[in-house]
């Protein structure tokens, strides 16, 4: 579904972000990709919404391949795809139900049908009460639940979350992890950047730790080293 | 449908922008337009003047009047003339009176010589038409003194020129200067909704999708900011009026085309903002 062949990414001027990662990524599959700052986890994810494209290799998300997409399918691609980031992204000036709403509105959604899928999506995330709250009035994981939605609305295949509780307290964490574990119960893949290494060890799903721009664990592939788990 | 509606949203979203840009628009429109408003009168006073641009053959005395007529018949026919009169002597005199005023007595009992007076089409003004037809007209042997103020012609075509160049340069400078700013305050507009932009496309929107509600808002803020700047220049040119010199008024083809630059600078700025601003992110 993700597939990662020998990719590299280079910058001409900070140099090297991703170097030479081959990976995986299947179907409804929960995947935490770990490893310190800088280590290449936000350049491999806007490979995978081909926001960047491989200096060398290929990237194929979904039957697109990197070495050929045009704008128009990388758009139609992210479509299939759910983006979350640790600063929300929400627009300030629009209540929760039409920041979710303006993810349909902008993908030429039958006007109809923007309101049932907006309601729906806000049940799921739990802010049913909350669709005519603007982001302000929201707390932080409110918001990320917000953001959540707007991800979830188009049903993607994958959910692809850049450090979702980077900026939540412990109890706010939880309850976004809780919610990411449900989302890919009900069939959604979830590739979750993070640093927070307690969440990946009381969870038993697929770790990628990066380092330096390259993957060096992934525990699809071995089993744990103990010094990966206890950085 | 959706766009135009956008289009709305935002203004609505954020009027103190969209009014800024759209007076923004008006003053630079408005700018361009009143050194129009003067380019157009320097060139109406110079085609009243070129009106008066007349070739004058005075009829050597004793000709008989059936020759005369006969030439000023002819003459009116040449392609360059618009209009060739007979003036008398008796009509001469008249006008001479006329025009010399407080010394009209100056003629009293004089006699003046009568003339063909040759009216040139416009276009066939200019010193070396008038000369042609000049050196045509002194043809005629009983027409040997032919008249035009050569050297008045040639200063009013150097002048008519110089105005010319002077009005393209300073006109394109104006305009210039207006799809600069004009272009900065539609930047502003797109930036200041840049968040909007990248959400847009995380989502899967499609840059055509993302740039039609920018240019409808571009074409719409180019067209109000146009119609501002037509009647601020209108109530320019009546102020003038009332307590300055007459002047006149654009046309209204000159008007329309006065809006539509506004719109297509509103439309291509905007294209050009969004452009850059969707290339660059």
């Amino acid at each position: 579904m993700i597939r990662f062949t020998h990719v590299t990414k280079t910058y001409p001027r900070t140099g090297t972000a991703v170097q030479d990662v081959s990976l995986h990524l299947r179907k409804g599959e929960f995947a935490f990709l770990t490893g310190p700052s800088g280590a290449g986890k936000t350049t491999l994810l806007r490979m995978v919404y081909m926001e960047e494209r491989p200096t060398v290799g290929e990237v194929q998300v979904s039957g697109t391949s990197s070495l050929e997409a045009t704008k128009r399918d990388v758009a139609r691609l992210r479509r299939k795809l759910g983006i979350v980031f640790q600063d929300f992204r929400l627009l300030e000036n629009r209540t929760a139900e039409q920041n979710v709403a303006f993810a349909l509105e902008c993908t030429g959604a039958a006007p109809a049908t923007i309101a049932p899928r907006v309601a729906r999506v806000l049940g799921q995330v739990g802010l049913s009460s909350k669709g005519t709250a603007y982001p302000r009035e929201l707390s932080g994981g409110e918001q990320q639940r917000v953001a959540i939605a707007r991800a979830l609305v188009n049903d993607p295949f994958v959910l692809l979350a850049d450090e979702p509780t980077g900026n939540l307290d412990d109890r706010a964490t939880r309850g976004i992890f809780q919610l990411l574990r449900e989302i890919n119960a009900a069939g959604t893949a979830v590739l979750m950047a993070t640093h927070n290494l307690e969440l990946i060890r009381r969870n038993d799903f697929r770790t990628i730790e990066m380092n330096r721009g390259s993957v060096v664990y992934d525990s699809a592939e071995h089993a744990p080293p103990q010094e990966a788990l206890e950085l | 449908m959706r766009s135009l509606r956008d289009a709305f949203i935002t203004f609505r979203r954020s009027p103190l922008l969209s009014v800024l840009s759209v007076t923004t628009i008006a003053f630079s429109l408005f700018a361009f337009g009143l050194f129009g408003l003067v380019a157009l009168n320097i060139r109406q006073a110079l085609d009243k003047l070129e009106d008066r641009v007349e070739i004058r053959a005075f009829v050597a005395e004793g000709t008989p009047s059936d020759l005369v007529d006969g030439a000023a018949a002819d003459i009116e026919t040449f392609p360059e003339v618009q209009s060739a009169r007979l003036v008398t002597q008796a009509e001469a005199l008249a006008r001479a009176k006329r025009e010399l005023g407080e010394f009209r007595d100056v003629f009293e009992g004089a006699l003046l010589p009568a003339s063909i007076d040759i009216k040139l089409k416009p276009g066939s003004r200019d010193p070396a038409t008038v000369k042609k037809v000049a050196a045509r007209v002194q043809a005629y042997a009983f027409l040997n003194d032919v008249r035009y103020g050569e050297e008045w012609i040639s200063k009013l075509y150097r002048l008519r020129n110089i105005a010319s160049i002077a009005g393209v340069v300073l006109g394109l400078a104006f305009a210039a200067v207006a799809v600069i700013i004009i272009g900065a305050t539609i930047r502003m507009a797109v930036m200041s909704r840049a968040q909007e932009i990248s959400i847009m496309r995380l989502v899967g929107a499609t840059d055509s999708y993302i740039r039609r509600p920018f240019l409808l808002e571009g074409f719409a803020k180019g067209v109000a900011g146009g119609l501002l700047a037509l009647l601020l220049t209108w109530i320019a040119t009546l102020l003038i009026n009332r307590y300055i010199v007459e002047t006149s008024f654009f046309d209204q083809r000159t008007a329309a085309l006065g809006l539509l630059f506004g719109a297509m600078i509103g439309l291509i700025g905007s294209a050009v903002s969004v452009g850059r601003h969707l290339r660059s992110v």
